[in-house]
């Protein structure tokens, strides 16, 4: 991270403040799911008032008899988004790879920049959809070789997490809790340590939080613990109002970033006054 | 001849290529990708891949995930 980024004005700070993920460079630190959204118009204006520019997207075999024939390629704006795709729904590290070859391959017909990477997921169980780190190793170890930039979505063990960075993992994605499960970040601890591990040799590692978001609060929290971006999309998709909480969302990343880079007080059991002690006309009860 | 297209079994001229039965089914090639046995057939040679009795191909396209 940039220097200015930590001493300057908050505004100077948000302005230098970018984020870099792999060869891709952004503003907004929000990766933004595009699934689950009760139309595709609703998606494209919550997908724009979040501020994200990274967007996720799933690879799935063509429905030739689909009914209104939509794609969401003609709800989304390919200058405007960097495309993430992934491979959710593998559950070994094969199908990973086959997935990811096929999101690429369409990529690259789209002329995205998303053509270099994948968000990879081997999920060893659909009931949590926790990963199985020995597939999401296995294949980020694959891909890799084959000049994929990989983001992967993990649980929030530091070890595993090392192990994926060592694999030559682009960021690693630990999960704050199951996916779509808005229970935000249940282990910050295990945060913690995976960002002092991931960032020791590397400050400028990317370390995301990927899954559980629920709500704005959530958002705030993960980025004050120092995480580089948030991915998220039940948390928007399937609240009452999407687009307003995508708008929530947008700021709690902003808030909470800002919060990092300017250093938050400790805590203390006891209270020290804002107050000065000179002075005070009263007299003290013991 | 038949060929399995995304699991189902499906009738196709002899020798068909990719290319050709993408246009059969209307199926905009820049947005979909084609796996044949389980290997990736590249779009650039959509053209010249002819399929087998019995080929499995995978045909995908992008839609909403997180």
């Amino acid at each position: 991270m940039a220097t200015d980024a930590q001493t300057g004005s908050p505004e100077t700070a948000a302005a230098a403040d970018t984020f870099w993920l792999g060869k891709h460079v952004f503003k907004n630190r929000l990766i933004v799911g595009t699934g689950k959204y009760e139309t595709f118009d609703l998606m494209r204006e919550a997908l724009d008032v979040s501020g994200t520019e990274c967007i996720t997207v799933a690879v799935r075999r063509e429905r030739l008899y689909d009914g209104d024939g939509k794609n969401i390629l003609d709800y989304v704006d390919l200058e405007r988004y960097t495309l993430l795709p992934n491979t959710a729904g593998c559950y070994n590290a094969k199908d990973a790879v086959r997935t990811a070859r096929l999101g690429r391959e369409i990529l690259r017909g789209l002329d995205n920049p998303g053509a270099d990477w994948v968000k990879l997921e081997v999920l060893g169980d659909s009931k949590t959809l926790l990963p199985d780190p020995l597939g999401t190793l296995e294949a980020t170890e694959q891909l890799v070789a084959e000049g994929f930039q990989v983001l992967c979505y993990t649980n929030d063990d530091p070890v595993t997490a090392q192990r994926l960075k060592r694999a030559g993992a682009t960021a690693v994605m630990p999960a704050g809790s199951p996916i779509g499960s808005g229970q935000g970040v249940l282990n910050p601890n295990n945060i913690r340590i995976c960002l002092e591990y991931l960032k020791a040799d590397d400050p400028d590692y990317p370390v995301i939080i990927d899954a559980g978001v629920g709500t704005a609060s959530d958002i705030t929290f993960a980025m004050e613990l120092g995480v580089d971006g948030i991915l998220l999309n039940t948390g928007i998709a399937h609240a009452r109002d999407p687009v307003k909480m995508a708008r929530a969302m947008n700021a709690a990343c902003e808030a909470g970033r800002l919060a990092y880079l300017a250093g938050r007080i400790p805590k203390r059991l006891y209270a020290t006054a804002s107050s000065p002690e000179d002075g005070v006309i009263s007299s003290r009860p013991w | 001849m038949n060929i399995l297209f995304n699991g189902e079994s499906r009738a196709v001229r002899d020798e068909i290529t990719i290319a050709e039965l993408l246009e059969e089914l209307t199926l905009d090639p820049r947005r979909v990708a084609v796996e044949v046995n389980l290997e990736l057939a590249p779009r650039d040679r959509h053209g010249e891949t002819a399929l087998s009795e019995g080929d499995r191909l995978e045909v995908v396209t992008l839609v909403g995930g997180g």
